[in-house]
């Protein structure tokens, strides 16, 4: 295949970027998509010039580190995969793709393709986890029976691989699929329950200031996750705020 | 230095028990006078960096990735082993402190295993607790599927992502901490040397890589839990940046690299597609609880499908060789990975194949489906001679269990498994060898600890499925918590470690030098290159399968690609900047000295132990014919190596193995 690529080049946090195209060519339908950026990386070292930066590391849709916003999409065409999970196969020969970094508020380009996304760990440090210590004295883990279905619902909101998609395409930037997915996976389980009212409370405050948008109810994020993590994260989320803000 | 495993007195099931109630505590209001180092944050050092700052510890810690969710932990997909006997089958913690020795071939250390299987049950109850949401059954409480080299079910999951759930867990309990300010988080670092002082492991110098910038880090004791080296392979199922960086540099300050050649080859992976290549994918080793492995029973056939002519689909089951289930009729399908993985290399050198490359084989959902099927058409009263209904009820439950692995295979390879089989190949996946930890997790150097895949203690030749993560828990939750306190008390009075001092500053040249040659190498070939030359020698003669006269030309060979790499790399970019050909080259350039190493390892090693294989070491007659021979007369020890300047100027140190309480014998899963 020969393709046209526009890719986001920007040297750094402060630098003005721009789109800048490159013609490929010998691209093979089984190579994934980071393969194939691999290849103009690889051709862009020979001729003298920089490498394009992306952010990747398992290459195999479980790390959420690729982040690339792809024809307007994030992850590309494709639907549940990640970019490095998007294979070739789904462009033809002498298709043009443009390939722009994750654009939203709270993700600050770093380089190129790669942006920050420090602003979902500090929203996790803000109330994501149940305050347990690590004694192994905890008791015995069959002594709470958790209904299959709430186990299956809870461990479907903690796939979320937090890479972002859901804010890249939210016309207002929003985390709330995120965001919802972790207060869902511990609002679902009784271990959760405890802190379950100021959990939801500091996370959404964290979001708020991190620069995330409001939810208006469009769901692209769903449609774009590459985890297909469902938009009753965020109903569900809206109910544990809802009643939080009422006992607090 | 002698090598002492310090390893406690007494009976093999009071050992841990005993040494916990005789250590050294340190009062909480002392803890707050101690900083610790945490390198990498998968699920060991995420585990350890949580539990040292609950108890009180300042913990400073450090990934590469953006965050420390992202560690290739994450990538881990079928389960967790635990004795806690749920499922009323037999389980005990002598029966997987037994399977775990076995399954290492009998090169691993009794003590560490025995202690490994103890606590493993609290690891479940510990990740319970926090909200790890494992797969249940019908009545709410915790299910268990069986792996590889075991007659129980005794594997914890969470579909097929228990690796992901974990980390997770473990990330939480992280960030908890760096919430309190108990943890200072470095994300997008990389640590490229390590500090002593008088000695011991004061600090790491480490290089921000959004910045360039290079930094200096103290602490009372250092800890890495980096992982393993299988990225030596370049092709390998580790991630991107997985690399053996931190534990290289330490083993240059002092730290013995044991048992370097010992390296998992994963019989369930997606096969190479092509040259473009960067990685591989694993398919869960759970998938062989309900796939069937075959190839054709005659040549012919398998030379038709490689040429598109014939479907798998349509071979009669006569005409079919399920392999596994001849050679191994007690484990079938579920022997060890690298019995599973020799096998699989076996019948395609044999010419039976079945994909372009002529490296693959079959593994096989049709008789799962259908009898899953059978049983759901029973449940629902519907009809269970209807094929169609059948097959309906049965690619609905097999979706149910390994749905995400069925979904990432046909994202690949654009073929549907649950119609056709599966198509797979071995694959580099994980590494028994790291640095040499005694008992205490500490390396030969005093203040360094190693834990998780990044020391070599619990696997010995050959890691059992599922336990690499009990392992990286075990270590970072229970184990190490209470070992490096033990040492930490002599440091109460210390007071913070200077970092002005020579040591820093000659640790930091190190590192500029060897940065500032790299940048102004100006050669005309890639990184990549030179890693994928190295892949090639290390798969072709380091593999699977090695002998003498190959593993001599790869330590030839890898020493001649090591001079050309520094004659010929070219790193694109500045120093001062976000540069990731540089990052590549400075762990490229320590894989070519790992991959010479490993290979002297192998070559010394003249016996098959586990997933090393000598070619010259097999059975030549009897029941056994053609497995794998290991010599216990001559072999049974830890190989610990001490740096020396070149990899082949290394000095072997031997660490004796006693079996008290398990008998050696030969390991048949026929």
């Amino acid at each position: 295949m020969k393709l046209t690529l526009k890719v986001w080049r920007q040297k750094n946090a402060t630098a003005k970027g721009s789109i800048v195209t490159y013609p490929i060519d010998g691209i093979d339908g089984d190579m994934s998509f980071l393969e194939m950026m691999d290849m103009l990386n690889n051709k862009l070292i020979l001729e003298g010039d920089e490498p394009v930066t992306f952010d990747h590391d398992c290459r195999e849709g479980i790390c959420g580190s690729c982040s690339m916003f792809i024809n307007g999409e994030a992850h590309g065409p494709d639907r549940l995969v990640t970019t490095c999970q998007l294979h070739m196969r789904k462009f033809k020969d002498g298709d043009t793709i443009t390939i722009e970094p994750f654009r939203a508020a709270g993700f600050p380009v770093i380089k190129d393709l790669m942006v920050d996304r420090s602003s979902f760990d500090r929203i996790q440090h803000a109330g994501g986890f149940i305050s347990v210590n690590t004694s192994g004295n905890t008791q015995d883990a069959n002594s709470i029976p958790i209904e299959k279905e709430n186990a299956d619902d809870a461990f479907a909101a903690a796939t979320c691989i937090g890479c972002g998609a859901c804010v890249a395409s939210c016309k207002n930037s929003s985390a709330m699929l995120f965001v919802g997915a972790k207060v869902s996976q511990f609002a679902l389980l009784p271990q959760g329950e405890v802190e379950a009212t100021t959990r939801v409370l500091n996370m959404v405050k964290q979001m708020d200031e991190e620069g995330f948008g409001n939810c208006t109810n469009t769901g692209a994020c769903e449609v774009e996750c590459p985890k297909g993590i469902s938009l009753e994260n965020i109903a569900r989320m809206n109910r544990e705020y809802l009643s939080a803000s009422l006992k607090g | 230095m002698a090598l002492d495993s310090k390893i406690p007195q007494g009976p093999l099931a009071d050992k841990w028990t005993n040494y916990k109630n005789e250590i050294n505590l340190v009062n909480p209001a002392n803890k707050r006078l101690i900083d610790v180092i945490v390198v990498g944050t998968g699920l060991a050092g995420g585990s350890a960096a949580a539990t040292l700052a609950e108890l009180g510890y300042n913990v400073k810690a450090f990934c590469f990735q953006d965050s420390p969710r992202r560690a290739h932990s994450i990538a881990a997909q079928g389960g967790i082993n635990a004795a806690k006997n749920y499922q009323g089958d037999g389980d005990s913690t002598y029966r997987l402190f037994y399977d775990t020795v076995k399954g290492g071939d009998y090169r691993s250390r009794e003590a560490n295993v025995y202690r490994l299987a103890e606590v493993s049950t609290n690891i479940i109850d510990q990740c319970v607790a926090q909200g790890v949401p494992f797969a249940r059954d019908y009545g709410g409480l915790l299910d268990n599927r069986s792996f590889g080299g075991v007659l129980v079910s005794r594997t914890f999951y969470a579909k097929g992502q228990t690796g992901q759930q974990l980390l997770l867990g473990a990330y939480s309990a992280m960030n908890r901490q760096i919430g309190r300010g108990k943890i200072k988080m470095y994300n997008r670092h990389e640590m490229l040397d390590v500090v002593k002082v008088d000695g011991k492991a004061r600090g790491i110098i480490t290089r921000n890589l959004v910045t360039g910038e290079i930094e200096r880090h103290s602490a009372h004791a250092v800890v890495l839990g980096t992982g393993g080296y299988g990225n030596v392979f370049y092709l390998s199922t580790n991630a991107m940046g997985s690399n053996v960086t931190a534990a290289w540099k330490a083993h240059k300050r002092g730290a013995y690299f044991a048992n370097p050649c010992y390296t998992q080859i994963h019989p369930t992976c997606i096969p190479v597609s092509g040259d473009h290549q960067s990685k591989l994918t694993l398919m869960s080793e759970s998938l062989r609880n309900d796939g069937r492995i075959w190839v054709p029973k005659k040549k012919e056939d398998a030379i038709a499908i490689r040429e598109g002519k014939k479907k798998p689909t349509e071979l009669s089951e006569d005409e079919r060789d399920y392999y596994l289930e001849r050679r191994y009729p007690a484990f079938g399908n579920l022997v060890p990975r690298d019995v599973a993985s020799r096998a699989a290399k076996e019948r395609c050198d044999a010419g039976f194949g079945v994909n372009k490359t002529g490296e693959a084989v079959y593994l096989d959902f049709a008789s799962a489906i259908e009898r899953y099927g059978k049983e759901q058409a029973y449940v629902q009263h519907k009809d269970a001679n209807d094929k169609a209904v059948v097959t309906a009820l049965g690619t609905e439950v097999v979706r149910n269990k390994y749905g995400n692995l069925f979904q990432m295979y046909e994202k690949i390879v654009d073929q549907n498994p649950y119609k056709t089989p599966m198509m797979i190949y071995p694959a580099v996946h994980y590494t028994m060898g790291g640095l040499w930890v005694d008992y205490n997790l500490q390396t030969s150097v005093e203040g360094l600890y190693a834990i998780g895949e990044a020391n070599f203690s619990d696997h010995g030749a050959n890691r059992l499925g599922a336990s690499a993560l009990m392992q990286g828990l075990a270590d970072g939750y229970f184990v190490l918590p209470y070992t490096i306190g033990d040492y930490l008390s002599h440091d109460i009075r210390t007071g913070p470690i200077p970092t002005d001092t020579p040591e820093f500053e000659e640790a930091e040249q190190n590192v500029r030098k060897q940065v500032d040659a790299l940048v102004n190498n100006n050669g005309t070939k890639s990184v990549d290159y030179f890693h994928k030359k190295l892949g090639k020698i290390m798969w072709n003669k380091c593999g699977m399968s090695r002998n003498a006269t190959d593993l001599q030309s790869a330590i030839d060979e890898i020493a001649e690609l090591r001079s050309d790499f520094y004659k010929e790399v070219r790193v694109p970019g500045g120093q001062n900047e976000f540069n990731e050909e540089l990052a590549k080259a400075l762990r490229v350039a320590d894989f070519l000295e790992l991959g010479e190493l490993f290979a002297k390892d192998a070559l010394t090693r003249n016996e098959s132990a586990g997933g090393h294989f000598r070619e010259e070491s097999v059975e030549l007659d009897g029941p056994q014919k053609g497995e794998a021979l290991r010599d216990d007369e001559n072999f049974t020890f830890v190989s610990a190596w001490e740096y020396k300047g070149a990899p082949k100027d290394a000095v072997l140190h031997k660490e004796e193995l006693e079996f008290e309480n398990i008998e050696l014998k030969q390991r048949s899963y026929k």
